[in-house]
């Protein structure tokens, strides 16, 4: 009841018109970072931060949230439209998302995105209010072992559920580890495949491969099949927004089973491109028109939608209540909150209850007009794809030549974009699926590290995986996944013997 | 009317008289200056950084704006190789962390820091020993002797990066003690508190700025500071106890001391002009409030040095790494 009480006065306070002005400024930044690829929401608010040390904290806080929640919503934009997406968990958007766009249903499709990011950003924050303090302590039992069973899981549902040949997939798999593993050893701290170049030191970034792979590779594609974008009859009235709406309770079991995953995952914190891929994977395989999923499923933009930003959402929670950052966003926000000298941790829930609670109450404000600013604008942004694709295409390669760039003020990762696109191109003539090379470039680092890292602690025992319930279970639940086409065709065989 | 215009005319030309005596006498920055932070956003480096930032723009203490970029590759290589190649270009400045010293050393990429020319030192930061507060070690002695009674190996060491300030203080206290730890590398100070919180290691030695909340919460405990004397901040914390109150590890029995550089340098070739004018600026930044509520966050040890002395203590200090990286066999090959 308590909670209730310290919500409403949060309201009160994100309320004033102050704030709500800050509100929407911020969304509006947010939409444009997040549209060009690259700039991205973490680098967006670190850019914005020392515009926010004036402000009391509180307003400086709704601010960039507001920023954030506009990045997240940007984000969805480029990858529908363009097959550009401009953040890791809006890679499993473009599955579905492009190819609706190229049907001429664009405005069907970042609809359905916008108000599943919503819904998904709404299921989280429910759950911070209602059970933050519970929920705060189990992201501690996720040591090293815990980590690596939670990217296990993300692998083996890719490979196992995927209808892809597996051994394309696992091919595909390989190469993104193998570039993931460039850069520096971080847990011998010494460099590795770097060769001497001094543009290496960084490895391959998850960002300038996915531009290339998906936006300068899906250029070349269309140019060879005769320089036309095929949205062009996209319709561009806001009623395509009332009829998505209508036609979208239908599938409350794909949200509410993406919001749960997206919850789990971002409080775990494993983030919330892990929750993506795998919320898809599990709807590719539940939904009833799970075969036509990579073709322009509405279903398949719901899913990896609502997980990421059910994800993206709570992991705010083990940020304000321990510390850890979720996200990269999370990490600028941590520092925000230090200089503005608040001490994210335990004590703040308790002494900072204006801070938490305003921030709290920002975040059902802040998505909710962050909801009206981008759903208006869908005609405008589906009239885009009317553009005939000779002006278009130069557009998307300057856009995407900017977003290479801005990743770390560098023209050399222009160059790579530009391989990366070449190599995108020739891997989607050969078949070979683009996502679990991207997953793997993505989280392939991560788990590596807690993988080593758990070795480390266990002296080499890989017993260390099964040594609890947690990780075991989880584990577990990886190796079905894997198998699970093995598994069921077993299982029909047994029930034909049977009979 | 006539008078305004007037008084606009001699207050424009007392003004161009005063901008050219001033850029006469010392050298100022004509387009924006690049601050580049060695390391990832949200870190120790890079909040310093991003509050200086705040710090300049609040008070005006620079005509030009000041422009923070992360360059993380390669634990720093890749800041300090854009700093280096950029010689003669006095609108690049770089905040260091011990990674000017380890990052050369354990990976040998081609960079000194007599390739950059030394501007100031800012603070020094801390380093704590902390234990779980559930944890039976309240001090250095129970934690000392629970370390050597354990099996070799099985006490556990989490810490920032591989081969850097963390993993050097954990073979020191190894060297002190005679025993044998684990080290389990992190990617950030936060993470490694909370690693600890959650009983995933026995121990760190992490920054106050890192664990404070965590002791605040009474989930850590402080067992003493690698310092030569205690910190200096005697404002209660947590249980009535304030920083201050943190024994040295020298003084109960464990050898070691070790402080972070948190300093600036600039791009190679500046002239003495260009040096002064930043020592005076972040002489400015340090006289704010705002910089001495930071300095009180995170209890940092608050020398500034600049100068030959600056240059005499990173000297000192790099002869000290190169000692201890070797005894612990940390030197990439060919180094």
């Amino acid at each position: 009841m308590e909670e209730l009480a310290n919500l409403f006065h949060g309201f009160a306070v994100a309320l004033q018109p102050y704030n709500i002005m800050l509100m929407i400024i911020g969304i509006t930044l947010g939409v444009i970072i997040g549209v060009l690829p690259g700039l991205g929401g973490a680098n967006g608010v670190a850019i914005l931060l020392p515009l926010t040390f004036s402000m009391p904290p509180t307003s400086a806080i709704i601010m960039l949230s507001c920023i954030y929640w506009g990045a997240l919503f940007g984000g969805a934009i480029t990858s529908i439209l363009f097959n550009i997406p401009g953040e890791p968990w809006s890679v499993a958007t473009t599955f579905d998302g492009y190819p609706m766009a190229q049907q001429g249903k664009p405005g069907e499709a970042l609809t359905a995105a916008f108000t599943s990011s919503f819904v998904g950003a709404l299921f989280a924050v429910i759950m911070i209010t209602l059970v933050a303090p519970l929920v705060a302590g189990f992201a501690l039992r996720f040591g090293p072992a815990e980590k690596f069973a939670v990217y296990f899981l993300a692998f083996c549902s890719f490979v196992g559920l995927s209808k892809e040949p597996p051994f394309k997939t696992i091919a595909a798999m390989m190469m993104g580890f193998a570039l993931a593993a460039v850069g520096l050893d971080s847990i011998t701290g010494q460099l590795r495949l770097t060769f001497g170049v001094t543009e290496l030191l960084n490895g391959f970034d998850f960002l300038i491969a996915v531009i290339g792979l998906f936006g300068i590779g899906e250029i070349l594609l269309t140019m060879e099949e005769g320089l036309a974008f095929r949205g062009g009859n996209a319709s561009i009235n806001l009623r395509v927004v009332l009829q998505t709406w209508r036609e979208l309770p239908t599938y409350w079991m794909t949200s509410l089973r993406s919001c749960l995953i997206g919850c789990w995952m971002g409080v775990t914190p494993a983030g919330a491109t892990p929750a993506s891929f795998m919320s898809y994977g599990i709807a590719k395989r539940l939904a009833r028109r799970g075969n036509n999923f990579g073709k322009g499923e509405i279903e398949g933009v719901i899913a990896p939608e609502t997980a990421a930003h059910a994800a993206g959402t709570s992991a705010l929670l083990p940020m304000l209540s321990l510390g850890v950052p979720g996200s990269p966003t999370a990490a600028v926000l941590l520092g925000g909150l230090l200089i503005w000298g608040l001490q994210p941790g335990p004590m703040l829930f308790v002494e900072q209850k204006e801070f938490v609670w305003g921030l709290i109450a920002s975040m059902y404000l802040g998505n909710l007009a962050g909801l009206i600013v981008v759903l208006t604008c869908v005609p405008l942004f589906a009239a885009i794809l009317r553009v005939p694709f000779g002006i278009i295409a130069p557009l998307i390669l300057v856009l995407c030549a900017i977003g290479a760039y801005s990743v770390h003020n560098s023209t050399f990762d222009v160059m790579l974009m530009l391989v990366f696109g070449v190599l995108g191109y020739l891997l989607k003539k050969c078949n070979y699926p683009l996502a679990p090379l991207v997953l793997a470039i993505v989280l392939g680092d991560k788990a590596e590290e807690a993988f080593r890292q758990s070795l480390l602690g266990s002296q080499g025992s890989l017993g260390v995986f099964f040594s609890n319930g947690l990780v075991s279970t989880i584990m577990a639940l990886g190796l079905v996944a894997l198998f699970w086409s093995a598994i069921q065709e077993g299982y029909s065989r047994l029930r034909m013997s049977m009979a | 009317m006539k008078s305004f215009v007037l008084n606009v005319a001699l207050a424009a030309m007392a003004m161009s008289c005063a901008g050219s005596t001033a850029s006469f006498a010392a050298w100022e920055p004509v387009r924006p200056v690049e601050f580049i932070v060695p390391a990832g956003t949200g870190g120790g480096a890079d909040q310093m950084a991003r509050t200086i930032q705040g710090i300049v723009t609040k008070h005006n203490l620079m005509k030009q704006p000041l422009v923070v970029i992360n360059k993380a590759g390669g634990a720093g290589g890749e800041g300090f190789l854009d700093v280096k190649t950029s010689s003669g270009n006095p609108h690049k400045i770089i905040i260091t962390l011990s990674n000017l010293f380890t990052t050369p050393l354990a990976t040998g990429i081609p960079f000194n820091w007599k390739d950059l020319t030394p501007v100031a030192m800012l603070a020094l930061d801390e380093f704590v020993l902390w234990v779980n507060a559930e944890k039976p070690f309240n001090t250095v002695k129970d934690y000392v002797d629970a370390a050597k009674k354990a099996p070799s190996g099985s006490f556990k060491m989490g810490g920032t990066g591989s081969k850097q300030e963390d993993q050097i203080i954990t073979v020191g206290i190894e060297k002190a003690i005679d025993a044998k730890f684990t080290y389990i590398p992190y990617k950030g100070g936060g993470e490694v508190a909370v690693q600890l919180v959650g009983n995933h290691v026995d121990s760190t030695v992490n920054n106050p700025i890192e664990a404070v909340a965590q002791w605040r919460g009474g989930k850590l405990r402080p067992l003493c500071v690698f310092d030569a004397q205690p910190m200096a901040y005697d404002e209660p914390i947590a249980e009535g106890k304030a920083w201050k109150d943190i024994p040295t590890c020298k003084s109960q029995g464990l050898a070691m001391e070790y402080l972070m550089l948190r300093g600036i340098f600039m791009s190679p070739k500046a002239t003495k002009d260009q040096v002064e004018y930043y020592v005076e600026l972040f002489k400015k930044v340090r006289a704010t409030p705002e910089w001495q509520d930071f300095m009180k966050s995170g209890a940092f040890n608050t020398t500034f040095l600049a100068g030959a002395d600056y240059a005499k203590w990173i000297e000192a200090e790099e002869k000290r790494h190169e000692g201890l990286m070797k005894d612990a066999g940390f030197l990439a090959p060919g180094n």
